[in-house]
């Protein structure tokens, strides 16, 4: 058998490496006749038909899937609304492919596991620094869902205050959707506060905390890329109400926003997948962050310091009695696997940046979408920013023509745009698609 | 075997932190475009230059055991190997796009979504799938959801989810989560579901039973039709733990086995990189009576034109978006790679190289005939400590002290991707751990990066950040 046909045959799975005389010799060891022997499975379940999925060759398939691929149009997008995109750089990359990491699995065994369990230690104590809270687990899946576990957090906290998660009327529908499905078992009931011109109205919201809400949600920026400008006094209005403050952000937006534990956050939730990570269709990686007081409630993975025999710091996965594996349907999430992967990616991009580098990408975030917003709203019939207030990488832009339209025009010139309503478009800017502002605004202008 | 791992370091600790590398602390209002008040006073991180990053990264991952590095037999978790050309498809640029394109401009994505619930489909025998839960938990989660949707648009109000308990924790605490009260079901003495006990579990409040069939000491569930009757009779519904797939591919499928709706788990399944402990991706299959109840959007295809569309009464989402699109594209590439033939040969090798193991180790195995993986018992000797000795036989040990059901639990999934030569070598290793005196155990591992660990320690004096370990010092 040539090294070709070994890697092209058909009639098995070229990842299984048993050749016909070890099949046979494994087969007689066990003391059994054939592979189908081994199967206690009765006549009536068994399947006898064809599954119908043709095998291909690694060449074939990866010709096909090119191809497949290639049928994705070409267009520059200044898509954002909690997807975002900066510039990966090839280190992170590969070094993240190492199949050391790649491969590896949970650390059930630490002392043969202490090179990711260091990592997963690192992007913990990035997010520490970077929200001023001390416990910061090691993922969520990404924002939408890390905003349900903090409500449900909440919720156990304070059940025998109340059951009401005040969360803003201007918010992602889709966080909006995921954050009902996690709290449809436990009783908490999700109400809207008003925003007013973009950020978050604070008297409106004072009304409507009080005894009954255990969680006030705000976010900083927010879906539609205005900086909040009055978090102290919400995290006012939370204390005063004797609930949890929960405040959604994301990694870049960190380093140069005001620092949530300043603001009274207890809990931090939102997108880390911003950097690591490059556009991969709404691929995440959330952000779980939170006060020593809820330490044992926190959900997901957790890695603590401790000792070797020998006496030399080593780390370890802690405070497992939290979790499904040994606490069953009293853990505190049912979260398993997680985006590990993804922190160690966002660990190894924040480490490459260091903080110049990432104030300057945030810095970059503001000044790009402020004179993006400004070049904009020259253009006859066109307001942007929506919105009077700080924006980061996106905002509000309103037409007086359909944005549907205009949205179709773009595409046919290669641009992509949130389409938010009937007269309004929603266009975020980053270091990657920064140096075609010039040509989106080129193509806007033609689309009136 | 001979192994030793990377270990660097110096007396106090191994590769130092990138905090002990360097530490930086910028004043951000100097450089910032926004007012005072709006951004934070100063920012401290670790800075480190790209060759500085590469050594780190390197070292750590040295000291990191991986599929890659040797046998990883973790029961319940299928450490097979990853085919590096999945690696290759999943970066392909023209994949890199945001999921709020519109669905015309992204057909080929929406294109091998489509493919990848299809190939779901028919694996298990289901009529939809849904790709968005991005693990098995999330999966199993969806999944009881969608049974709830189901029950209350029939005005059907259940409050109970059976589980056997010996099934996955994530099975009690996903039922949990979704707002019901779980009913335990005891084992038989064959270690399968006593049928007596689950007659007298089921009731009107029985929303649904989880199952894992091979269940979680590799045998499987010989009465199944009889459990799928006893359950639907019931008015409930059979949930489909897909964790041990691994040992049904094209032989079995869940569908023909009466379950209504099951989750998949392809980073253990369909070989997608197990990363550390995630990213996987949990997708959900349900019967066409189901199917309306998924999470939306779901990919459909009209006249070779793909789009997104929300089932009628959908539950909504349960992801952000789309799921973890960069391991469901590597899914969709195994799948296609193996095709019918292939996806059979490794179910029939995960089986085998099961029971060979089994067949050379000197462990007492109580329950059988097992199929890809099966639950050793350490007998007498603390199932930890023989794992920890293992280590140093330059193999990872099985999942240890799990399930319950076993005493001293050695839970051992070896799975397809080990040839012979490496069956034997892990053989060796669980006899020459088990051979060994408990002096011998005791300060094990001594090969491994770090010693053995104080876990005692770490969970009575949380220490989860560098800032920590700075403060106490």
């Amino acid at each position: 058998m040539t090294d070709t046909s070994r890697h092209e045959h058909h009639d098995g799975s070229p990842y299984a490496p048993h050749t016909p005389a070890e099949t046979a010799a494994m087969l007689e060891a066990v003391g059994v006749e054939s592979e189908a022997d081994l199967f206690d499975v009765p006549e009536e379940v068994r399947f006898d038909g064809a599954l119908g999925i043709e095998p291909r060759s690694e060449r074939e398939l990866r010709a096909e899937l090119s191809g497949t691929l290639a049928k994705n149009d070409e267009l520059t997008e200044f898509l954002g609304r909690g997807h975002h995109s900066h510039y990966v750089p090839s280190v992170v990359e590969d070094l993240s492919r190492r199949s050391e990491f790649l491969t590896s699995y949970t650390q059930y065994q630490p002392e043969i596991t202490q090179g990711f369990l260091q990592a997963l230690f690192e992007y913990q104590s990035l997010l520490v620094e970077l929200t001023g809270l001390p416990v910061a687990n090691c993922s969520m899946y990404d924002a939408a869902t890390a905003l349900g576990e903090a409500a449900r957090l909440a919720g156990r906290v304070r059940q025998t205050s109340g059951s009401t998660v005040l969360i803003p009327e201007v918010i992602h529908e889709n966080k909006r959707e995921v954050l009902d499905n996690y709290v449809d078992g436990t009783g908490l009931e999700i109400d809207t506060y008003p925003m007013d011109d973009g950020i978050v109205d604070v008297d409106a919201l004072a009304e409507l905390a009080g005894e009954e809400t255990v969680m006030i949600y705000a976010e900083n920026p927010t879906v539609r890329g205005t900086i909040e400008e009055r978090l102290t006094e919400i995290g006012e209005v939370a204390s005063g109400a004797d609930a949890l403050f929960c405040l959604g952000t994301d990694v870049v937006a960190l380093g140069l926003l005001e620092e949530p534990a300043s603001v009274g956050a207890d809990v931090v939730v939102g997108e880390a997948d911003a950097l690591g990570l490059p556009t991969a269709y709404g691929m995440g990686l959330g952000v779980f962050a939170t006060r020593e007081t809820f330490l044992r409630q926190v959900p997901g993975r957790l890695v603590g310091a401790s000792e070797d025999a020998a006496g030399k710091r080593a780390y370890t996965l802690t405070l497992q009695t939290r979790e499904q594996h040994i606490r069953k349907e009293r853990a505190t999430s049912n979260i398993c696997t997680n985006q590990a992967w993804v922190a160690l990616r966002t660990a190894m991009h924040i480490a490459y940046l260091g903080p110049d580098g990432l104030v300057d990408l945030a810095s970059q975030c503001v000044r790009e979408a402020g004179s993006l917003a400004t070049a904009l709203s020259e253009l006859r019939g066109v307001k942007a920013p929506v919105h009077d207030r700080h924006h980061f990488r996106e905002f509000l832009v309103r037409t007086d023509q359909p944005a549907p339209a205009i949205a179709r025009d773009l595409e046919a010139s290669g641009f992509a745009v949130h389409v938010v309503d009937d007269h309004l478009l929603q266009v975020c800017v980053t270091d990657v698609n920064a140096a075609r502002t010039e040509a989106l605004v080129e193509a806007f202008e033609e689309a009136l | 075997m001979n192994y030793d791992q990377a270990r660097y370091g110096d007396d106090d600790r191994y590769e130092p932190l990138l905090s002990e590398k360097d530490t930086t602390t910028v004043d951000v209002g100097e450089s910032s475009p926004l007012p005072d008040d709006l951004t934070r006073d100063s920012l401290e991180l670790p800075g480190l230059s790209e060759p500085e990053l590469a050594r780190h990264y390197t070292r750590l991952s040295q000291m990191n055991w991986s599929v890659e590095s040797g046998p990883y037999p973790l029961g319940s978790c299928t450490m097979k190997y990853n085919p590096s050309f999945t690696e290759d498809v999943a970066a392909d640029p023209n994949g890199a796009v945001h999921p709020d394109r519109s669905d015309g401009t992204v057909q080929g994505t929406l294109e091998v979504l489509y493919g990848l619930q299809d190939s779901l489909a028919r694996i298990g025998g289901m009529d939809a799938v849904t790709l968005q839960p991005p693990a098995g938990a999330a999966g199993e989660f969806t999944g009881i959801l969608v049974a709830k949707a189901y029950h209350e648009s029939r005005d059907d109000d259940r409050s109970e989810v059976i589980i056997p308990a010996s099934a996955h924790g994530t099975n009690f605490a996903s039922a949990a989560m979704a707002g019901y009260d779980v009913v335990e079901l005891p084992s038989g003495d064959d270690g399968r579901v006593d049928l007596e006990a689950l007659e007298a579990a089921v009731s009107e409040e029985t929303a649904a039973l989880m199952l894992t069939n091979p269940n979680t000491v590799g045998v499987f569930e010989r009465d199944i039709v009889e459990i799928a009757e006893i359950v639907h009779d019931a008015g409930g519904l059979l949930y489909y733990d897909g964790a041990n797939l691994n040992a049904l591919l094209g032989r079995v499928r869940p569908g023909d086995m009466g379950f209504d709706v099951m989750h998949y788990n392809v980073h253990k399944t369909f070989a997608t990189p197990h990363g550390g402990g995630g990213p996987g991706a949990g997708p959900v299959g349900v019967t066409e009576e189901l199917a309306e109840f998924l999470p939306s959007p779901r990919v459909r295809e009209r006249e070779g034109h793909y789009e997104l569309y929300d089932p009628e009464r959908s539950i909504g989402k349960v992801h952000g978006y789309q799921g973890n699109w960069l391991v469901l594209v590597k899914a969709y590439a195994y799948i296609a790679r193996l095709g019918d033939s292939g996806l059979e040969d490794a179910s029939a090798k995960a089986v085998l190289n099961a029971n060979y193991l089994a067949s050379q180790i000197d462990y007492d195995i109580p329950y059988g005939p097992f199929h890809h993986e099966f639950a050793a018992t350490a007998g007498d000797r603390d199932a930890a400590d023989v794992a920890k000795r293992m280590l140093d036989y330059g193999v990872h040990p099985p999942t240890t002290k799990w399930p319950e059901l076993v005493p001293e639990a050695m839970l051992t999934e070896p799975t397809e991707a080990e040839s012979l030569d490496s069956l034997d070598d892990l053989a060796a290793a669980f006899d020459a751990a088990m051979a060994d005196s408990d002096a011998e155990l005791e300060p094990a591992p001594s090969k491994t990066t770090a010693g053995r660990i104080d876990q005692a320690r770490a969970a009575r004096n949380p220490r989860l950040s560098w800032r920590a370990l700075g403060e106490e010092e």
